[in-house]
């Protein structure tokens, strides 16, 4: 099957996600037991999360409070009171036979989070319907080996607290979607709200996906437009499984309605699981029952309210979203939009990291090159977190400050950085183990004169207006000496040409 | 010196200064236990060892100078509904029968750090739901002044243990009507307090909203002492008030005198006994008699009551029994072996039943095994009130109904201090005469229902006899808070009369 491609597409396609992020807490939204991920099985539980008989829930505020964070962040309407509902439905990784979660009075709705394609593809506001606060389920682990298809259940995970995020159906292709969630995780971790990290589990997506495809009208005036049922995909475990599963999804849509013309409403909602390995989604059983999850509000919780002050206080409390600290290293230090964005997406601590470097510098863009073609490019190469990394912003500086200098070029700067990273020592000393020591101009120029001497061809070349054949030059100039200056090499040669 | 006679009051302050030792005096008990409860069942576990262990304790504490707490070698019996961690704690049903909790319920944990001596378990309707008791799983517990009748349910075994002198404490829940009807049908002392009093944590929940635990004596002092250790604030408990716990046994030294207890005329219309009648129009001529004056007042909504309590508490049930699966503790359906037939029971499904899988199959054989069949009407009921399409008709409107009645007592409290009259439209009934019909059965608590739904305490005392010496319970209601004063009022009433002080013949 073939993804036509956005432009050719006769269909709009109509993208709708719905976001589970688990809450970076200590300590569990009804229980004191730890969130803490990879324990042993079902160790970080008590009889409340247990669902033991006679065991009562009591929330705890420092979750409650982080949500309110994240609904902030995504520019929503904190709500003044809000319940607790119970979703009722049988599974064993559910112990109470209901999850705690909230039902018609959300703790936060109407909000919205903007993606903007930094190379300038598309820029999508995205409104958020609602953000909701409940309790995560237990694990099933099916273990289908020597054949006894046993169910085990790890309750560690069962009453995590968990954001459920809620979009309107305002994204218009697999690659925004995949944009926008790059951007809403990125926020999250900025603001401490949750760790997003999909492998773990703490960041789920599900995504609701149809087409809008416009007939043509009698006569060829424009007709209606077309609009195919709407499909749930589940099961996609990375931001890459979601842009496929959206685009294939899309791409099947669309064959199906040449085939069938089947719209909306005509048929159940269907929900379809993404299968990674095979690149397709497949229909998921149907069960009917399942829909009718009679939610109630729940009796053992009392209302929460909140009051403008505290919302107030969490918005003075909650640090620079992404959005705004791009435009702000964007005029701070002269980058651009592109630069401004790659760093940012690196986190707050990577820009940190940056803001000392350019601070030392006295210029954001150097220091911005250096970041992302050395920094950057070494960390993804070794892995790990700035933090972690060996070098420090003043060792960069020292580089660039001795390139700036005229001590050497660009290039042999690098080199350094890369000696400075591998040994682990200052750079003056490296710079000196090197043998590297400015070259005098006396020196330079007996150099230059050696290699006119040696190079008539290239001379007449530029007597004859090809100046650019002074380049073959440089190469012969750093093999006899390697700390010589490229820039000033060139222009004693085209000084002393034009002298003779 | 008897500790069978002696009240809770007295049989504290004596092993306090050493007339009697804890042992001795939980010895007692256990003889009694040992000698009726064969006849009347109250029992659903009678921990000796433990107790008497517990009581040597108290009395080596004793003897060595230590201190005693507030309930110091009073023993004390608790309804199968609250969690122990030494004992399997049943709620009367299949489903939990080889329960062991992990944990003490809050009010067990209050209990033994008080130095009481907790003696077993009682009997009770299934998951306290029903109006007799014969919805017990195990065993029906018979009504100690005359074998042949019920004692009222959900307590019944915490109230007949109490009437039959197998503990002079006991420990009830009360839904609709769970304390109170059961203490009016065996002629004993029972408190609901209001919603919030006493920490639910460890009760195994019915109605999460209307479910309130409290105590179960002979007298209206023995409630009091009680409280003061059972009722408290517990930050483990969402829907726990924050008040300070009242000096209930001090406050009980007031006078009457001002005192305005309203009477509602619906109360005694069609369906109210006539020797139960006139039983509680004396108790108000007593009242009146001590200094209290009588108001007509009105509950308006208060006819709605059973209604209301039917659709909201079946709903909460609905949900709170949905972690009897079979998949982590209780019952679980033995694989593909069909159903255990259960002699009169009706646990038979239908031949030919299939399932959707395997799971499916577990959870509906170990809850149609697990659940007796009001359980399982009441989970039906709540359940489908509670689904899409109905939930406006029903649930919803019912929350509305349930506010109106609520406003009622508040209307009515701006008259009146407290609200007397039957706790029961009967004497208690015989065994077996209600039992195949739930709607009569559900009515066993229209004047006790509206107490729960409006969240206010009730006390139900004995107020005289009928002809064939049965007795007979007045309730009384008070506003939100108002324990204090409804046990002074019982506490007056019992200083005039000695209706609470009279014993079943239940020869041992
Ligand atoms: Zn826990």
């Amino acid at each position: 099957m073939t993804t036509p491609t956005a432009t050719a597409a006769p269909y709009t396609t109509i993208i709708g996600l719905e976001v589970h992020v688990q809450l970076q807490t200590r300590t569990k939204l009804f229980c004191g037991c730890s969130t803490r991920f990879g324990g042993p099985p079902n160790t970080q539980v008590c009889p409340t999360c247990l669902g033991l008989p006679g065991s009562l829930p009591v929330m705890n505020r420092h979750a409650f409070d982080l949500a309110v964070r994240a609904a902030l962040a995504l520019d929503c309407t904190i709500a003044p009171f809000t319940k607790w509902d119970r979703k009722n439905y049988f599974y064993p990784d559910l112990p109470k036979g209901y999850q705690i979660s909230q039902y018609d009075l959300p703790f936060s709705s109407n909000g919205q989070l903007e993606v903007v394609d930094p190379k300038g593809a598309f820029a999508r506001n995205v409104g958020i319907i609602r953000v909701h606060l409940e309790e995560d389920a237990g694990k099933s682990m099916h273990d289908e080996a020597a054949g006894t298809a046993d169910t085990r259940i790890d309750l560690n995970r069962a009453g995590t607290p968990l954001c459920e995020i809620v979009t309107q159906p305002d994204l218009r292709s697999p690659q925004e979607a995949r944009a926008w969630l790059n951007e809403l995780k990125l926020l999250l971790v900025y603001l401490g709200v949750s760790d997003c990290n999909m492998q773990e589990g703490s960041l789920r997506v599900d995504a609701n996906v149809n087409l809008h495809i416009p007939l043509a009208g009698e006569g060829g005036a424009e007709g209606r437009v077309a609009k195919t049922p709407i499909v749930e995909i589940k099961n996609m475990n990375s931001f890459r499984s979601v842009e496929r599963a959206l685009a294939y999804e899309a791409a099947r849509q669309w064959e199906e309605w040449q085939a069938t013309k089947a719209e909306l409403g005509t048929t159940p909602k269907q929900t379809r699981g993404w299968d990674d390995p095979a690149g397709v989604t497949r229909a998921q059983r149907h069960k009917e029952e399942s829909s009718d999850y009679r939610y109630f509000p729940d009796p053992d919780l009392v209302p929460v309210t909140v009051t403008a002050a505290e919302v107030a206080a969490a918005r003075a409390a909650m640090g620079d979203p992404p959005t705004v600290l791009r435009k702000a290293l964007e005029a701070k230090w002269k980058i651009s939009a592109y630069d401004a964005d790659v760093l940012v997406n690196q986190g707050r601590d990577l820009v940190a990291w940056f803001e000392e470097l350019a601070t030392l510098v006295g210029e954001g863009k150097v220091a911005s090159n250096w970041m992302q073609q050395d920094v950057l490019r070494t960390l993804n190469e070794r892995g790990g977190t700035i933090g972690e990394f060996p070098v420090t912003p003043a060792a960069v500086a020292d580089i660039i400050g001795r390139v700036q200098k005229g001590d050497f070029d660009t290039s042999r700067g690098r080199e350094i950085f890369a000696a400075v990273l591998a040994s682990g020592r200052p750079v003056a000393d490296v710079v000196a183990g090197m043998g590297i020591a400015a070259v005098s101009d006396d020196d330079l120029v007996a150099l230059c004169r050696e290699l006119l001497a040696a190079n008539p061809k290239v001379v007449a070349d530029v007597r004859g207006g090809k100046e650019q054949a002074a380049a073959g030059l440089i190469g012969q100039a750093k093999k006899k000496n390697p700390n010589v200056n490229p820039a000033k090499v060139r222009q004693i040669c085209l000084d002393l040409i034009k002298g003779m | 010196m008897q500790p069978l006679d002696l009240s809770a009051v007295d049989l504290v302050a004596a092993v306090r200064q050493g007339d009697v030792s804890a042992v001795q005096c939980t010895e007692a008990f256990l003889k009694r236990i040992e000698q009726v409860d064969g006849r009347v069942n109250a029992f659903l576990k009678v921990d000796r060892e433990g107790a008497l262990a517990r009581a040597a304790a108290i009395d080596a504490r004793r003897k060595a100078g230590g201190p005693l707490g507030p309930l110091a070698g009073l023993p004390v019996a608790v309804k199968d509904v609250l969690c122990t961690a030494d004992m399997p704690t049943t709620c009367a049903s299949r489903m939990l029968e080889n329960f062991l909790p992990p944990y003490d319920a809050e009010v067990v944990r209050r209990l033994r750090a008080a130095d009481a001596v907790i003696v077993g378990k009682t009997n009770m309707d299934e998951f306290a739901m029903g109006g007799s008791n014969e919805n017990s799983a195990f065993a029906t517990v018979h009504n100690p002044w005359d074998l042949t009748r019920a004692p009222g349910g959900s307590s019944g075994g915490s109230a007949a243990c109490v009437a039959a002198d197998m503990a002079p404490v006991a420990i009830g829940s009360d839904t609709g009507g769970s304390i109170r009807q059961p203490a009016a049908l065996c002629g004993i002392t029972g408190l609901k307090p209001t919603y919030g009093t006493v920490s639910r944590r460890g009760l195994i929940a019915f109605a999460s909203s209307l479910d309130q635990i409290g105590p179960m004596a002979r007298s209206a002092a023995d409630c009091a002492l009680v409280m003061e250790t059972i009722a408290g604030h517990d930050a483990g408990d969402s829907t726990s008030l924050p008040h300070a716990v009242p000096r209930y046994t001090e406050l009980l030294e007031q006078p009457l005198t001002g005192l305005r207890i309203g009477r509602v005329a619906a109360h005694f219309a069609e369906g109210l006994d006539p020797e139960v009648a006139r039983g509680v129009e004396e108790a108000f001529a007593a009242f009146k008699a001590a200094g209290a004056t009588i108001h007509e007042v009105e509950l308006p909504h208060a006819k709605y009551g059973i209604p209301t309590y039917y659709l909201i508490a079946p709903c909460e049930a609905s949900s709170n029994l949905a972690r009897y699966d079979g998949a982590h503790y209780g019952h679980r359906a033995e694989p593909g072996k069909g159903h255990r037939a259960e002699p009169g029971k009706g646990h038979r499904a239908e031949p030919g039943t299939t399932f959707d899988s395997p799971l499916a199959e577990m959870y509906c054989r170990s809850r149609a095994e697990g659940f007796g069949p009001e359980v399982k009407r009441r989970i039906m009921l709540g359940t489908y009130a509670l689904s899409a399409g109905y939930y406006d008709a029903y649930y919803a409107k019912a929350l509305r109904v349930r506010r109106l009645i609520r406003q009622d007592y508040l209307d009515a409290f701006q008259q009146v201090d407290l609200i007397g009259g039957p706790t029961s439209a009967t004497a208690a009934f015989a065994l077996g005469e209600k039992s195949n019909d739930p709607l009569a059965m559900y009515l066993v608590d229209m004047y006790t229902v509206t107490a729960n739904l409006a969240g206010i305490g009730g006390i139900s005392f004995p107020c005289g006899f009928t002809k064939a010496g049965l007795p007979i319970g007045f309730q009384l209601q008070g506003p939100a808070l108002a324990e204090p004063l409804l046990l002074r009022a019982a506490d007056r009433y019992q200083r005039l009369t000695d209706w609470h002080l009279r014993r079943p013949k239940l020869p041992a």
